[in-house]
């Protein structure tokens, strides 16, 4: 005859509802989990998935993730001239906070080098890579813009032709790809009035030396537009990726750009460590910490509850003792219902946390590995916070019964 | 004519709480016998030392000196145990109390059942032996319902059954009938008469209750921690 199955049978909503807040609690510590994980999935994310061997960014700078990195444009042609490099392109990121239907929209931009990177990489839920040179968007699901709709950046409106999934930065923004010009366009969009402004600050400038003095036809010129002016350099990019030839070692394409020195190169590996040991490593800590400290008020609760419900069987425990019961009688009885809590409580943090985590702002990857890991933790909880419980009932007299 | 054979005997039975200056005598020097199939009220004021006697004769309590011997087995010797008393209370005694006690999640046959499984009687058997004594005790039509739907009277004699499952040689009955009116305690205390002279099992009731004493056998008196009288039922007679 099981005991704990039918004192628990007998007090069914009581125990429905303790095993409920426990599941509470460990569907945190398994949130918990999720959202360390998905931090590291998205600090990684757009580096694995893009697939690039090799990153370039400017000299000295940790870019373009971690901080901000500039180079020209024409790296690009400089680094397809190096052996062993298959291919180079430009790639702009950045950060942008507009508003979309009186709402703020919070983005990730990720300019892609058009027409050789038209973003076929990216996990479509819907709709399609980018398709024209401009005014084309892909958007993540997370952001809101739905297939068809027409998202005005800086001058222009864009239209939203393909939807991702999970594609979200560091910071837990969603990511939105463009033609690497368009990004371009949207990050430097200036105004009329100021681009007004610096052409005639411009003249002003020119008017004041000398040269410009003697030469009208330079006044003129400074007035036209910046890219119309070979003086003045195109808009910068964040990296350049560099794809290696079949069966080309790194280190010496590595070997060879170093004697670059307006560059910093990075190999996969070494920027997601830098993702990984600098974006989001005070974060990853964090969640860390905090996961543990749920580990721990868990077992306290469960402690605690099972201390309770022990207490509740004192006279039955002195009575089953009194009539001769063996300790293993007793014991099984809080320990199976230990882990009866344990296993109810980790069944309802599965199934609600699958229907609750996608809710979450942030992403939450909860892995095998994680649920296997929790499996573990919530055993040795429940056998530990069993133990409080039995140890209280090993000290019941029998004749505690009597009196 | 056969002599019934000894079912327990107690010699010089003490037992001393605390020391010094805060030594309590619960009982002192208490020694008797019982016979196979005897019932014996135990008698004696509140604090007379009755509850302290049954638990040390139920092997749930301490001597501080004495021996118990119950059938040939010298049981305890002074604060002693000779054998494993949870195990021998298991296979030999069975426990009535002022109240049933029944486990509050087991129905009746459970709580019945519960008391043979822990001595390694399970299934089949144990459920129609539960039964049995269950239908022979009148509650075998209440053996599905839990504690809290039987009445006082019919939790009391599922407590009995519970007690008698295991076919002990002594019954400790601890003012059975205390939360019974007078007519359910009268059939509570016939219950274990025959149960005694049927069975051969040994009973001995700690009461109040002077209405049925006319049950018993024979009846012990206890005041102050001592056995003041010991006398079978009817005149007045001292047992050597």
């Amino acid at each position: 005859m099981n005991l704990a199955i039918r004192d628990i049978r007998h007090n069914l909503s009581r125990f429905s509802l303790t095993a409920l807040g426990i599941g509470m609690l460990l569907m945190l510590v398994m949130g918990m989990g999720g959202i360390y994980q998905g931090l590291i999935e998205d600090a990684t994310l757009m580096v694995d998935r893009i697939g690039a061997n090799l990153w370039v960014v400017q000299y000295a700078t940790r870019g373009p993730f971690a901080e901000i990195s500039r180079i020209p444009r024409n790296l690009e042609d400089r680094l397809r001239a190096v052996p062993g490099v298959k291919s180079a392109r430009a790639f702009v990121t950045y950060v942008v906070q507009r508003e979309y239907r009186k709402k703020p929209l919070r983005m990730q931009v990720q300019g892609l080098s058009w027409p050789e990177d038209k973003g076929e990489w990216l996990p479509l839920v819907s709709g399609r890579a980018l398709g024209a040179a401009h005014l084309e968007m892909v958007a993540d699901k997370i952001l809101g813009p739905r297939l068809g709709d027409k998202v005005p950046l800086g001058k222009d409106v864009y239209t939203v032709v393909g939807i991702t999934s999970g594609m979200n930065s560091t910071g837990g923004d969603g990511m939105a790809f463009f033609t690497l010009l368009d990004s371009l366009a949207i990050q430097f969009d200036i105004p009329g009035e100021a681009i007004r402004l610096e052409r005639n600050a411009r003249r002003s400038r020119v008017a004041r030396i000398d040269f410009g003095k003697t030469q009208p036809s330079l006044l003129e010129r400074a007035e036209l537009p910046s890219a119309s002016l070979p003086a003045i350099a195109s808009p910068p990019v964040s990296a350049v990726l560099v794809q290696l030839q079949a069966g080309t070692d790194p280190a010496s394409v590595i070997r060879t750009l170093s004697g670059w020195t307006d560059i910093s190169v990075f190999t996969r590996q070494q920027q997601e460590e830098l993702l990984l040991k600098g974006v989001v490593d005070r974060a990853r800590r964090q969640l860390g910490l905090f996961r543990a400290l749920l580990i721990i008020i868990s077992a306290i609760i469960m402690a605690l509850i099972l201390y309770t419900l022990t207490l509740e069987k004192v006279h039955d425990i002195a009575m089953l003792k009194l009539i001769g019961a063996r300790n293993s009688v007793i014991l099984g009885l809080i320990l199976q219902q230990a882990l009866m809590l344990g296993l109810l409580g980790y069944v309802f943090a599965f199934y609600v946390g699958k229907w609750v985590f996608p809710m979450f702002p942030r992403r939450v990857v909860v892995t095998h590995d994680d649920l296997l890991s929790l499996a573990v933790i919530v055993l040795g909880i429940s056998v530990l916070s069993a133990v409080l419980g039995i140890w209280k009932a090993m000290r019941v007299e029998p004749n505690e019964v009597v009196s | 004519m056969t002599q019934p054979s000894r079912a327990i005997e107690a010699e010089g039975l003490t037992r001393v709480y605390g020391s010094g200056h805060v030594e309590v005598v619960a009982m002192r020097d208490v020694s008797f016998s019982l016979s196979e199939g005897e019932v014996v009220a135990l008698l004696g004021p509140s604090g007379a030392g009755k509850s302290t006697l049954l638990t040390i004769i139920g092997l749930i309590n301490t001597l501080t000196s004495g021996k118990i011997t119950i059938g040939n087995d010298l049981v305890m010797d002074g604060p002693e145990a000779k054998v494993n008393l949870r195990s021998y209370r298991r296979r030999f005694i069975g426990y009535v109390l002022q109240k049933a006690n029944l486990i509050p999640f087991l129905t009746g046959l459970e709580n019945v059942q519960l008391a043979l499984e822990i001595n390694d009687v399970s299934g089949r058997p144990a459920r129609l032996r539960a039964m049995e004594l269950l239908e022979y005790l009148g509650v075998g039509n209440r053996a599905n319902n839990l504690p809290h739907m039987l009445s006082g009277g019919e939790q009391q004699r599922v407590a009995v059954a519970r007690a008698l499952a295991n076919k002990p040689r002594l019954v400790l009955a601890d003012e059975p009938t205390a939360a019974l009116d007078s007519a359910r305690g009268r059939q509570v205390m016939e219950l274990f008469r025959t149960l005694a002279h049927e069975q051969g099992t040994t009973v001995l009731v700690a009461t109040h209750d002077h209405r049925a004493l006319d049950v018993f056998d024979r009846i012990l008196e206890m005041e102050d921690g001592t056995l003041r009288s010991n006398h079978k039922n009817g005149p007045k007679e001292i047992d050597p």
